[in-house]
């Protein structure tokens, strides 16, 4: 167990230190917020903890429905996120395959024919006009 | 009990516990937010076998973006309304009973199946999780899955666009 | 393996090392909002705050002493406990970042060779990728908790902007990793101190991604979740006392960070440019023990530089309307990174293969 984690970076007790530093911060800001919430004066009126609309009685709530624009970027970054994904073990791969010269521009033509999948759906996407944001 | 022991039962317990959560939250928002602590504990396993890509992109893919437009979802929904949908008991009844036969058929499958009866899951060991052997197996043998993948994506992104951009065509025509 | 046997000192030396890291990027981040103020009024031709202490050194402690003894206020409308996690998970997510910064290189302290990075996970950069994505659920839940329209609207944008920026920056690194054929920060900058540093391969590689940092940290000209004459404050109109700093906090850690990251990728990271780092420590003497120090003094001085730059910019440049910015991000970015990684992929083929197919 000496020392495991200088030598290899790709066992998993790497990520130990991870575990440390989340809990480490997760306690230092949970004690900054209940600290901060002790000292602080408390006076509360109806008045102040009213939502703000700049100065005047605010209407409804902030419950409704917003605009279909926003949900469209939403699920079209979704989409592209997991092709991005898709890139990175390639990516990592990419010298050992071009080394390799019968490797090398089959797996790039590969890569090529993903990315035009992607370019494909990308212009369609354009071209139906999902990103324009003024209608 | 070693120290891999007590983070997976942590890590177990956990997931569990959020799982529940998600279920039993009367807000929709606190229910993606415990969907979102489950990935994680599923992730801290993935990492326990070793598996550090499946679990970052867990993250990235699943807690990241997907939750992201679940939360995008909720607050487009007009939750002033009656938040609860079901309030009639026989529905609740019937909804608890087929998803109890659903927990005992999974059960007894995991139980009765021989190719995981008496092994143990590789702990800490093993480098297939790891990103540069997934991506010399992915682009030397499942090149064609990785190639009819994409063709899937673009097909969810014209049906993401037709769905979502319905209601302007309407309008300019 | 008992659990007594799991090597404490090396956890413990973790531990010192994560507080160590914490508490100095908090002491960085205090001071960057006194450095705001004062490039602000530089470029402004004004004094800027000069009051507490000699040249107002004493600001930033004034105000966070001024904000941490404020009155907490909930509003009644809010919903209580996402509006306190709101700005907390802001903080965890910018302050997680840091793990995996590699800020030098080892110190022999203690008859022990401490490395200056937290961990060296081999799949660092989408370490940090999934961290970004979290620190979008903070902005999220806080102007959705808060219940109002303003808010509301503020952190949707906010996520739509960072969503839309994370594609570009994904897409821009994987020439970097073209170029240097692995994850990990920690190696990467090592491979940096014996070649060239990587801007020299990839400048527009690099420039993308420092736009996409740009509107990460919702910077001007990307500062649309805050654009305050259109939404009065932002996404923590509602916060007041800690909460609202925690928000304001959260920002400036993400700067330093996304400057740490930048140096790290491309320009060498903690590597002292024109000196032989391996050359310093092998050396005797003083140097060999200061070697180290120089190197995270040198990371800090290129961190500084690049706070600089966006501070620069942001006085600089009015901000964008949201339509541009969406055009920017989804239009321009995305296609030039895609560009660029076919062109790296291709060249590093052919030149590997020396220039036949």
């Amino acid at each position: 167990m000496h020392s495991l984690l200088n030598i290899n970076s790709s066992t998993a007790i790497n990520y130990l230190p991870i575990a440390i530093q989340l809990i480490f911060v997760i306690g230092f800001i949970g004690t900054m917020l209940a600290l901060s919430a002790i000292t602080g004066p408390k006076r509360k009126t109806k008045d102040k903890l009213e939502t703000f609309a700049s100065g005047i009685e605010h209407h409804g709530d902030a419950r409704s429905p917003m605009a279909v624009k926003y949900f469209l970027i939403a699920i079209l970054f979704v989409l592209f996120d997991v092709e991005v994904i898709f890139f990175y073990p390639y990516a990592v791969n990419f010298r050992t395959f071009a080394a390799d010269p019968t490797m090398a521009w089959k797996t790039f033509m590969a890569v090529l024919m993903f990315v035009g999948f992607f370019v494909i759906g990308f212009v369609y996407v354009i071209k139906k006009g999902a990103l324009k944001w003024e209608d | 009990m070693n120290l891999i022991q007590i983070i997976f039962w942590f890590l177990s317990s956990f997931a569990v516990i959020s799982a529940i959560m998600v279920l039993v939250s009367k807000s929709p928002v606190h229910s993606v937010l415990w969907l979102i602590a489950v990935f994680f504990a599923i992730s801290g396993h993935y990492i326990l076998l070793n598996a550090q890509f499946l679990a970052i992109v867990n993250l990235i893919v699943y807690a990241g973006a997907i939750m992201v437009l679940f939360l995008f979802v909720i607050m487009m929904m007009n939750l002033n309304k009656d938040t609860d949908p079901q309030k009639n008991i026989w529905i609740k009844l019937a909804g608890a009973v087929s998803g109890g036969c659903l927990l005992m058929v999974l059960v007894s499958l995991v139980k009765q199946a021989t190719e995981i009866n008496g092994k143990e899951a590789m702990l800490g060991k093993g480098d297939i999780g790891l990103i540069g052997t997934l991506g010399k197996v992915l682009f030397t043998d499942f090149v064609v899955p990785f190639e009819i993948s994409s063709v899937l994506f673009l097909s969810a992104m014209v049906g993401a666009v037709v769905i979502g951009k319905k209601d302007s065509k309407l309008e300019n025509n | 393996m008992t659990l007594l046997s799991f090597d404490w000192p090396l956890l413990l030396e973790k531990f010192v090392l994560i507080a160590i890291i914490v508490f100095t990027t908090l002491g960085i981040a205090l001071y960057t909002t006194f450095g705001e103020r004062k490039v602000a009024a530089i470029l402004q031709d004004r004094p800027g705050p000069n009051r507490a202490g000699p040249f107002g050194i004493l600001q930033p402690l004034a105000d966070g002493v001024k904000m941490f003894t404020k009155e907490e206020i909930i509003p009644t409308h809010a919903n209580k406990w996402l509006f306190i996690l709101g700005p907390g998970l802001a903080m965890v997510a910018a302050l997680m970042t840091c793990a995996v910064i590699p800020w030098g290189g080892t110190v022999h302290i203690f008859n022990r060779d401490v490395v200056l990075q937290v961990t060296d996970i081999n799949i660092g950069i989408l370490y940090i990728f999934a961290v970004v994505s979290m620190g979008i659920y903070g902005i999220m839940i806080g102007g959705w908790a808060s219940n109002n329209k303003f808010s509301l609207i503020s952190s949707l944008r906010a996520a739509s902007q960072a969503i839309s920026y994370e594609l570009a920056m994904g897409l821009s690194l994987i020439a970097l990793i073209f170029v240097t054929g692995n994850l990990s920060l920690g190696e990467m900058v090592k491979q940096q101190q014996t070649h060239w540093w990587n801007i020299v391969y990839q400048p527009l590689g690099f420039l993308i991604f420092f736009i996409c940092a740009m509107a990460e940290c919702n910077r001007t000209p990307f500062d649309l979740p805050e654009a305050e004459n259109e939404l009065n404050f932002g996404y923590h109109q509602e916060y007041s006392s800690m909460k609202l700093g925690f928000y304001l906090f959260a920002e400036y850690i993400n700067m330093i960070m996304s400057s740490a990251v930048m140096a790290s990728l491309y320009f060498g990271g903690y590597d002292i440019p024109f000196v032989d780092d391996n050359l310093l420590y092998n050396s005797s003497g003083i140097w060999h023990t200061l070697a180290p120090f120089c190197q995270v003094g040198t990371l800090l001085l290129k961190i500084v530089f690049f706070i600089f730059v966006f501070m620069w910019i942001r006085w600089t440049i009015p901000r964008f309307r949201y339509d541009q910015l969406m055009n920017l991000g989804w239009k321009t970015l995305i296609p030039l990174a895609l560009i660029n990684m076919v062109i790296t992929g291709s060249l590093i083929i052919l030149k590997i293969n020396h220039w036949h197919f």
